[in-house]
């Protein structure tokens, strides 16, 4: 994947550019909106990463020419502003994902990676499927190697939305906001004995685990 | 010298000097409308009176001919304060009358003499000879003679300067008057306001116990005072607020900080073992994590506290928000040996902000979970939500170990974890952070016991007047 840093503390860009390489990524990175812009204009990209303050033009404003004009190019909003407005106004001005700073990369990382159009499910799939589990969006059926599997509407959603997202770390907080939708860090850890009991349901009886845990960032379903 | 200017520079003196101007400019219309008035009355008067001596002569000379109209004037002429009489022949020879000399010209033109005119009477002495003015009305007789009857004009003339002397005394004493009262107010305000600067700039120096002095007259400079000190008691209190936050964030940040900081130190020395090495840093990580979880909890609740928070509010369904906070929790409940359930009818609605509602809810719940825990008999947890006349309640009720009466208040502090709770997890700004999401929704955070006075209830109030 292609990423765009737009983001004026050379530190932080370093870093993520460094991280992000790790990841198996490849960023480039702009240290004011005037150059962001310019360089996300090239259409090049799979995700801009854009910081909400920045030198020479706001990363608001960068967001919303690059929208007019047409590019539809996923971007998420780094921004120390953390308020539930400050979020509403950031996507209104067409981005897809807001982060409040200070973050772990992990969530970056994450949220980066399932904004990424050319992976994941899309909109159209009626079915999700991963490995011999089967979600069925319209009929709201789960299958596991064709036996049904009962869920409770907000198992169910939970799953979509990891099923959706195969093969891609989610964070509890992605969860929280895709799932429940709400967007507050909860105390304990109420998202993990969400994911342990829906685990139980698809995975009690059957040998390979399809859920897991990656440690330090979320969980992922995939089929190996 | 500096100190006329500094009065000069008081509001008392700057109203005082307009009044004075004022007062002078009514006093100078009023006077010169008064002797104008009074002015044309005594024209009138003089008039008449001449007139009326017309019209006696007249029927004397009618009755008795000249001879008999000279007579009379020489009799009237002798009287004490007569008025003034004069006859001539055509040639202009004056044939009686008390007038020795007169202005030329005025005998020319017959009726009404236009303007007051010079002239002397008979009898004065040439030293004492004085010039008079005078008015006259010139008649002509049947035989070219001429009759002047007229009137002196010292009297109206004394009155005006009478009316100019009053005028120029009532100036001079309101002048007077003015500055008395400029002198002693003036100096009084100035003096209050210099007292009240004083002790602003001992305030400003650093003296924040420093308050304004009070007269106790309760006027206007007693209420900016009192206005001002209550501004400075709530000063100080955010003050004192914002110290014992810093220190508490002191305290309670140092023993994590040093702890990862330990943490840290450790995995760099653990050069052997990678794993035990990565373990250690993964730990420090979620350490940091919740040191930032702990920054942003105290930002939220400086900024709703100090009240300039712009989270927009709407319509929201607080029964939804139990609904969903309720099933948030439920696993990690029954994780935990709790039976949590939620008592809701119908659906109500409040204005508010659904996330900042849904969190002090779930700080509570979370609370209620994990003290009601550890309680010996079916620990369970309860959400109630009811709207009555006057507020929607939404009570959180738990039969835990529940929170002494005398440490209610302090329970919802920041960072105050009582006693008891010492030792379990937790930043301790889950109610407090409660209590500001109640105060930006203009309601109450109330903790009272729980049901058969055991556990503890905490209660959201929206006060129905502003929520509806």
């Amino acid at each position: 994947m292609k990423i765009l840093i737009i983001e004026d503390d050379r530190e932080a860009s370093t870093f993520l550019k460094k991280a992000f390489a790790e990841a198996g990524h490849t960023a480039d990175t702009a240290l004011d909106g005037e150059t962001g812009f310019a360089l996300a204009d090239t259409g090049t990209y799979d995700v801009y990463i854009v910081d909400r303050m920045l030198p020479l033009r706001d990363g608001l404003s960068v967001i919303r020419e690059l929208r007019s004009k047409g590019n539809k190019t996923p971007a998420l909003i780094l921004s120390a502003l953390g308020e539930v407005d400050d979020r509403v106004t950031g996507l209104r001005a067409g981005g897809d994902d807001y982060l409040i700073k200070p973050y772990a990369f992990s969530e970056l990382l994450a949220r980066v990676e399932v904004l990424n159009r050319r992976t994941g499910a899309k909109d159209i799939d009626t079915v999700y499927k991963v490995g011999d589990l089967e979600l069925d969006r319209l009929s709201h059926t789960v299958t596991r190697g064709g036996e049904e599997i009962t869920l409770q509407p907000r198992e169910f959603r939970l799953l979509e939305y990891l099923m959706r997202h195969a093969g891609q770390v989610v964070t509890r907080t992605m969860l929280l906001e895709n799932v429940w939708d709400y967007h507050f860090d909860p105390q304990t850890n109420v998202i993990d004995v969400h994911i342990s009991r829906l685990r139980s349901k698809i995975e009690k009886g059957f040998d390979k685990p399809l859920l897991h845990t990656v440690r330090g960032a979320g969980y992922m379903i995939r089929a190996d | 010298m500096h100190r006329l200017r500094a009065l000069m520079n008081t509001t008392a003196a700057r109203l005082s000097a307009l009044f004075i101007l004022l007062f002078a400019a009514c006093a100078v219309v009023l006077v010169v409308y008064v002797s104008s008035l009074s002015q044309r009355m005594i024209t009138t008067q003089t008039q008449e009176a001449i007139l009326e001596e017309m019209a006696s002569l007249t029927t004397a000379y009618q009755r008795r001919g000249i001879t008999g109209l000279v007579r009379m004037i020489s009799i009237r002429s002798r009287q004490p304060g007569a008025n003034l009489y004069m006859i001539t022949d055509h040639n202009g020879l004056i044939l009686s009358g008390n007038v020795e000399m007169i202005e030329p010209g005025v005998l020319d033109i017959a009726g009404w003499t236009e303007q007051p005119f010079y002239y002397s009477r008979y009898g004065e002495t040439s030293e004492l000879q004085e010039v008079h003015q005078a008015v006259a009305h010139v008649s002509r007789l049947p035989n070219q003679m001429i009759l002047l009857v007229g009137r002196d004009l010292g009297e109206p003339e004394q009155y005006r300067y009478i009316v100019r002397r009053a005028l120029m005394a009532a100036l001079g004493m309101m002048g007077i008057g003015a500055a008395l009262i400029w002198f002693f107010v003036g100096r009084k305000a100035l003096k209050r306001i210099d007292s009240i600067s004083e002790a602003s700039i001992q305030i400003m120096g650093g003296d924040l116990t420093r308050r304004l002095p009070v007269s106790g007259s309760g006027d206007e400079f007693d209420r900016l005072s009192e206005n001002l000190n209550a501004m400075l008691e709530r000063i100080a209190a955010l003050n004192e607020g914002l110290r014992q936050v810093s220190d508490n964030i002191a305290h309670d940040l140092k023993t994590p900080l040093t702890r990862l900081r330990n943490r840290a130190e450790a995995a760099l020395a653990e050069t052997g073992d990678e794993n035990a090495a990565r373990e250690a840093l993964e730990r420090t990580i979620a350490e940091s994590d919740q040191l930032i979880r702990t920054f942003n909890a105290i930002l939220m609740i400086s900024r709703l506290e100090a009240g300039y928070s712009a989270e927009a509010t709407t319509k929201v369904d607080l029964s939804a928000i139990v609904g969903d906070v309720v099933e948030l929790y439920e696993p990690v409940a029954e994780e935990l040996g709790v039976m949590l359930h939620s008592d809701v009818t119908g659906s109500i609605e409040v204005n508010g902000n659904r996330e900042l509602l849904a969190q002090a809810l779930s700080n509570i719940v979370d609370n209620a979970i994990k003290y009601s825990a550890g309680s010996r008999e079916a620990p369970s947890v309860t959400v109630t939500l009811a709207n009555s006349a006057d507020a929607v309640r939404l009570e959180v009720i738990d039969n835990g170990p529940g929170i002494p009466q005398e440490e209610r208040d302090r329970a919802t502090e920041r960072f105050v974890r009582l006693e008891k709770s010492r030792n379990q997890p937790g930043s301790g700004l889950g109610l407090s952070l409660a209590r500001a999401v109640m105060a930006f929704h203009q309601g109450e955070l109330v903790l009272t016991d729980g049901r058969n006075s055991a556990g503890l209830t905490v209660a959201m109030v929206f006060s129905n007047g502003k929520n509806g």
